[in-house]
């Protein structure tokens, strides 16, 4: 019965569950997709009227051209690489150790995971006073093992890293939930297999959690560099409505936004989220091509 | 005694991470009850030597973060519901019923899954504007009643539902939508809870959008209202640390209650995808 095929009167019926979920996604989602990426390619539109009199390359050429563009996408890639390496070595770290750990591991994982749910505009606000340079904590901290103070939010030196550490912060206790749900999978036997071949501890770690515990770290680097990627929020909220000292903390989404809400240049905003989805696409490959040689599935 | 000290290592490792996590929301918190000049000395005060409670009272009246709030939680309910109920229904499609262009329709949508949502903003504020919806509650909502993610979460917990049960359902006469409503949704509990508490998280959290369509200070969700209250409070920390708290506590206690769900949700949906 399953197999059987559609007929007019079952797919009618299918369609009549489907119908609030397509009117929705394809105004919303479907749609967009293809306008934003025709925008792109306006070169004369009026949004007042949307209409369009002219198409073709010059908004690409645009941003090919734009030093805050180049800005943005230096930045972005500066954040993505300082952000998803650190943030999936940690959070394995930090999954194995909890890992080892019956007393009060429930408690632990608990708080390890409380940046998660918290507003990110609410805790950036929060981070924004810890980077205080006279009265904030870091510098406080940093103090005392005799480090000068910092100015983390208005030298542009520093600004990003700021961000970069706020991030990873932030981003750990996700990461670290998919690590613990990897190792809880990974079949007790390899382990005593192994012992019983003479295997020490190092060795059982490199030669069977790493490999069996790769599909994870495989999907935690992927959501990592999507999600990062796409960083605004942080920003705005860390450095009050600026890209940063100088631009320091441009990104390529900042950028659309600016280009879009402040200077009202919709089709250069749509072809930097059309660069946006190719470089996120392109990474992703990377990842999946890499991936097929060093996960184990 | 090498594994007895071993142990200790581990927890104070562990615990020191712990610490990392937790020193801004303890800070936040600390923060919020001190004075003025207590904000500013050097070395910092942790516990305040008076506990101002009434921070929070002059925060919550420095700004209509009254208005702020019902606006995100009028938000968060509508989108989360409205939300559920058109991935329910399309999932169900997908998992049980026979119909033309079912296969397409799902590449399609997983294919938008992989687009940047940041790229639909632009014409999604543009259609908004044609309705006229730009700076009420539809603008807010109407894009996010639907989500393939959750779609997809929900179909695979349908499909993974025996057969058996549903043809035993058709036996007795019951109609596909109530087999939906009575036996499949009842079932499904803990994988729909799931996706509600990280819709709810997610919807209250959500900053971007609300952010381009709302221009005016009563229809803004609550992490707006709070970025926007940075410009006035200044420099009074204590302020704007209590605002911060009262922002963030709900969605702690919603983490609280139903931490296992939503840790459930998140290795569920992480590992399929």
């Amino acid at each position: 019965m399953m197999n059987e095929k559609p007929t007019l009167k079952s797919s009618l019926k299918a369609y009549l569950y489907l119908l609030p979920m397509l009117v929705i996604s394809v105004t919303f989602s479907i749609w967009p997709i293809i306008s934003s990426l025709l925008m792109s390619f306006y070169t004369k539109y009026n949004f007042y009227t949307d209409k369009v009199s002219k198409m073709g390359f010059d908004n690409f050429i645009y941003l090919w051209n734009d030093p805050d563009f180049h800005l943005a996408v230096r930045n972005t890639l500066i954040f993505v690489a300082g952000v998803v390496p650190i943030t999936v070595i940690l959070s394995l770290i930090i999954a194995l150790l909890l890992n080892q750990i019956k007393w009060l591991s429930g408690f632990f994982r608990t708080v390890y995971f409380l940046p998660f749910v918290t507003s990110t505009v609410a805790i950036a606000m929060v981070w924004n006073w810890i980077y205080h340079s006279d009265y904030g904590l870091m510098n406080y901290f940093l103090s005392l093992v005799g480090i000068h103070p910092i100015n983390w939010l208005t030298d542009p030196h520093w600004s990003l890293l700021a961000l970069i550490i706020m991030s990873i912060w932030k981003d750990l206790g996700f990461n670290i939930i998919l690590f613990l749900v990897g190792l809880n999978n990974i079949d007790k036997g390899y382990y005593q297999t192994a012992e019983i071949d003479g295997a020490n501890a190092w060795q059982r770690f490199w030669n069977v959690t790493i490999p069996m515990i790769s599909p994870i770290t495989f999907l935690v680097s992927v959501n990592g560099v999507i999600s990062s990627f796409k960083v605004f929020d942080q920003i705005f909220a860390l450095f009050q409505g600026t890209p940063g000292p100088g631009k320091a903390d441009l990104t390529i989404v900042y950028y659309l936004y600016e280009k879009f809400y402040t200077e009202y240049k919709y089709p250069i905003a749509a072809a930097s989220g059309v660069v946006l989805f190719v470089l996120i696409l392109l990474v992703t490959f990377v990842q999946l091509w890499y991936s097929r040689k060093h996960v184990h599935y | 005694m090498a594994k007895k000290i071993s142990r200790v290592l581990l927890y104070l490792i562990v615990a020191l991470g712990a610490l990392t996590m937790l020193i801004p929301f303890l800070w936040m918190i600390s923060t919020s009850l001190k004075s003025g000049p207590e904000t500013i000395k050097v070395p910092p005060v942790w516990i305040p030597q008076v506990l101002r409670w009434h921070n929070y009272v002059e925060a919550f009246h420095a700004a209509p973060f009254l208005r702020y709030f019902v606006n995100s939680v009028i938000v968060t309910v509508v989108t989360t519901v409205g939300q559920l109920l058109t991935s329910i229904l399309a999932a169900f499609a997908f998992a049980r019923l026979r119909f033309w262009g079912k296969n397409f329709l799902f590449m399609i949508f997983l294919g938008t899954m992989m687009i940047p949502g940041e790229m639909l903003i632009i014409p999604n504020f543009v259609t908004l504007s044609k309705m006229s919806l730009v700076n009420t509650y539809g603008a807010l909502i109407l894009p996010w009643l639907a989500s393939f993610f959750t779609v997809f979460t929900l179909r695979q917990t349908f499909q993974s539902t025996p057969d058996q049960i549903y043809y035993a359902a058709k036996m007795d006469g019951a109609s596909d939508w109530k087999y939906l409503w009575t036996v499949l949704v009842p079932m499904s509990k803990s994988t729909i809870t799931a996706v509600t508490v990280l819709e709810v998280i997610g919807s209250w959290n959500s900053f971007m959008w609300p952010l381009i369509v709302t221009n005016s200070e009563k229809m803004r969700t609550l992490p707006v209202g709070l970025q926007a209250f940075t410009t006035d409070a200044g420099t009074q920390y204590q302020l704007l640390m209590a605002a911060s708290t009262f922002v963030i506590i709900p969605m702690v206690i919603v983490y609280m209650f139903l931490q296992k769900y939503i840790i459930a949700g998140i290795s569920k949906a992480g590992l399929k995808g």
